[in-house]
């Protein structure tokens, strides 16, 4: 049994855990509609390859090109593709965002996949392909791709590999019933992730002891193996990231830092078990396990839901009472965010979908007055001072903000929850932290926009400066001839003049035969204008009207002249 | 002269006071030539907290010379884009009290703004892309004009010379991923007993 770490504060809110565990892992029929959002993870979201009308199978893949940044996301089941359009998302702006809907057929046919049998024999980087093929994102809530923490580093090697098994949050229970019914898949997750980082030394399960049958069924499983079990006291919130890596360990990532920057990794259960469904069966991230609990919903039960399940559908299933429901929360009452739609879909990282009753979580009190009681300190795992970070919020003194730390506010509520005023602490972080990101940017913009303004002011000055230069380079080459110029006049008599004129008279004159040969030219010009006018005028004539008439006959007048001048000359030259 | 020196305690003082003057003197002389600072350092940092939008509502040609005029005791809300956050930034600057915004020079608008071309009703005068100051318009005579969004900072300068009309100032788009948590509302001022459930209805 190796040692545990107590991190600095935390809350104990009721668990709430055990009504959701009274059954097994269920299975709700096929919706009729799925709704799949293309941006479900950390990241830039990738393009969509299908079109409106087009088949599609289960396990089809909807988007073009995946790499780390931007993973795939595919159908949940097979159907028609019948709107790619913005549409409700679950978020916490409430807001549309591009989805990609299908009419199921029931028929639920599976795209052809093919897993590997033995992935020791495979390169790890093939695995990681695998892996962003079938659009794993960390399924624990925050949506991070999970080959990306998988990627190997060139600095620091993995030496510890932690799974994430603690869910603290109230309510949730979807890791729990996983590891409690699917513990081989999940083993052979762990499994397949410790050879994708080359056998880590020590692995780690960190797990709440509010989950004895969780820890005796990993237990008993593991038990030939390197992998360590290790429990330790319920205590909100053990399972943060940097939380269990310190309960672990003893060991704290550094502030703006990464758990890779210690040489460890941590993944959560539902992306292990979605890791070992991409690898050993081929099979890409489709559905995930999801609790429905809350008072407002007659059955609490954890479902293996497909991706793209409008939340309608599965609390249609679940004896849903709309009345009795205070709030429809999508995460847990901690630090999940409230729906304002039913109609939006399970995604990626929806971990729990929790319709409360009024009795249950009553609507938020009115704030009142800080009363600098230092509960919130108290309680703050990442050991902030949440007092200071709310004065500051409020002044929007960012430079402070930053100073005190905020970005390493991990967002768990702990302090909005024990606070005796009632006050939304932790919304005052997440939307001070909103603009001091939304600052940043303005300030990478505005730098950006001053760098261009002095270039082109720049540009300007030197072509302005050309143009002076060259006016001057002109102004002085006139001056220049005008002074040879009256030099040469200064110093010539006129009869020079006359005698210089003459001979430049005499070389542009050219020989008779030239001048005969022109004249010749000329005339025949003039004569085919003078028929074509003849022509104009016979058609005005005709069909014209009376200013028509007059202007041909005038230009057939001119043309005759022309030609008539013309064979003067020719005459004249000839004599 | 040592000796003499030495006798008169007076000149002696005078002496030494004099001579360390002229060396400290000199060396400050010295410092103030060698570590001369270039250009006002305020003014950069003025310059640095105005928006760079080089819109010219403020009456001067560009961000710099306002930061410059306010350097010589210009007043500080001069500045629509920036609005009430740059004004508030640079009095903290200044260390001055904070005025509203000057409404003369323009109204603080609520949601960025970027310049959008018609393009199809684009007759290719390049008048606009003269006008821009961040070389945002992209274009060349006769052809269509377009607006590099990314570079644009909405300053409207643009849409005055276009003989055409064609240009449209557009309100940013607002998605998801430009979105954050809004403060929350504060209360403060209700009683807390009027949001709060009634015993009877409670219990």
């Amino acid at each position: 049994m190796s040692r545990i770490w107590e991190i600095p504060g935390g809350v104990h809110p009721p668990e709430n855990k055990q009504q959701s565990m009274t059954r097994s892992i269920g299975h709700l029929p096929l919706p009729a509609t799925l709704v799949i959002p293309l941006h479900q993870h950390i990241g830039a979201p990738a393009k969509v390859a299908v079109t409106v009308g087009q088949t599609v199978l289960k396990g089809q893949k909807l988007t073009d090109a995946s790499n780390l940044n931007n993973l795939p996301v595919h159908a949940s089941s097979s159907g028609t593709v019948i709107a790619i359009d913005d549409k409700p998302v679950a978020h916490p702006s409430g807001l549309n965002a591009l989805c990609v809907t299908i009419a199921t057929d029931g028929k639920d046919q599976w795209i052809e996949h093919a897993g590997i049998s033995d992935f020791r024999q495979c390169d790890p980087h093939n695995l990681l392909q695998m892996i962003t093929e079938a659009g794993i994102a960390g399924m624990g809530g925050a949506g991070f791709p999970a080959a990306i923490k998988l990627s190997p580093s060139n600095d620091k090697p993995v030496d510890t590999f932690i799974i994430n098994a603690t869910e603290c949050e109230p309510y949730i229970t979807a890791d729990d019933a996983a590891m409690q019914e699917k513990t081989q898949d999940l083993i052979q997750g762990i499994e397949i992730v410790g050879h994708i980082l080359n056998n880590p030394s020590r692995v780690l399960v960190g797990i709440e002891n509010n989950k004895p049958q969780a820890i005796v069924a990993l237990r008993s499983h593991i038990k030939e193996r390197s992998i360590e079990v290790v429990s330790f006291p319920t205590k909100y919130p053990s399972g943060g990231e940097k939380q269990l890596i310190y309960i672990l360990t003893g060991r704290e990532v550094p502030s703006g830092g990464l758990p890779s920057d210690l040489g460890m990794v941590c993944l959560n259960i539902g992306t292990l078990i979605a890791i070992k469904r991409a690898i050993i069966d081929g099979e890409p991230l489709i559905s995930r396990i999801t609790t429905v609990t809350g008072e407002a919903c007659g059955v609490n039960r954890n479902y293996d839901v497909l991706i793209g399940t409008p939340i309608s559908h599965l609390l249609a299933h679940n004896e849903f009472d709309e009345r009795n429901c205070s709030r429809l929360i999508m995460g847990g009452p901690m630090m999940g965010f409230s729906l304002t739609s039913t109609e939006v879909p399970v995604v990626k990282t929806t971990n729990c979908i929790l319709a409360s009753s009024y009795s249950e979580i009553p609507s938020d009190l009115p704030a009142q007055a800080c009363i600098r009681c230092g509960l919130c300190a108290e309680v703050c795992p990442a050991s902030l001072l949440p007092q200071q970070l709310f004065w500051y919020a409020q002044a929007k003194d960012q430079e402070r903000l930053e100073a005190h730390n905020l970005f390493d506010c991990i967002e768990c509520g702990a302090c909005s929850y024990v606070c005796p005023s009632n006050i939304p602490l932790v919304q005052h972080y997440r939307s001070s932290k909103g603009e001091i990101r939304k600052a940043n940017i303005d300030k990478i913009d505005s730098d950006n926009a001053r760098q261009r303004f002095e270039f082109r002011k720049l540009r300007l000055e030197q072509a302005d400066e050309q143009r002076q230069v060259k006016r001057e380079a002109r102004r002085l080459a006139t001056e220049q001839a005008r002074a040879t110029n009256s030099t040469v006049q200064s110093g010539s008599s006129a009869a020079d003049i006359i005698a210089a004129a003459q001979q430049r008279a005499m070389t542009k004159q050219s020989t008779p035969e030239q001048q005969k040969a022109k004249f010749e030219r000329a005339l025949l010009a003039a004569q085919s204008r003078l028929e074509e006018a003849e022509n104009r005028l016979t058609e005005a004539t005709a069909h014209g009207t009376a200013e028509q008439q007059a202007r041909c006959s005038a230009s057939l007048e001119s043309a005759r002249q022309k030609v008539d001048q013309t064979q003067n000359r020719l005459k004249e030259l000839s004599d | 002269m040592i000796d003499a020196i030495a006798q008169q305690p007076m000149l002696a003082a005078l002496f030494a006071l004099v001579s360390l003057g002229i060396v400290f003197g000199g060396l400050l002389g010295f410092a103030a030539e060698k570590f001369k600072l270039k250009g006002d350092p305020i003014i950069e940092q003025i310059d640095n907290l105005l928006p760079q939008t080089q819109c010219g509502q403020c009456g001067f040609p560009g961000c710099r010379p306002y930061a410059q005029s306010i350097a010589d005791g210009d007043a500080i809300n001069k500045c629509p884009p920036g609005g009430q956050a740059t004004i508030n930034a640079i009095a903290n600057l200044l260390d001055v009290p904070a005025p509203a915004l000057d409404e003369e020079h323009g109204e603080e608008e609520e949601i960025k703004t970027i310049a959008y071309i018609r393009e199809d009703e684009c007759i290719g005068c390049t008048k606009c892309i003269q006008a821009c100051p961040v070389d945002a318009i992209l274009g060349a005579a006769k052809l269509m004009h377009t607006v590099i969004v990314s570079e644009c900072t909405g300053c409207d300068l643009c849409v005055e010379p276009c003989p055409v009309d064609c240009i449209d100032m557009l309100p940013v788009i607002q998605g998801i991923v430009q979105w954050h948590w809004p403060s929350p509302a504060s209360n403060i001022d209700l009683i807390a007993t009027s949001k709060m459930p009634r015993r009877e209805d409670a219990a």
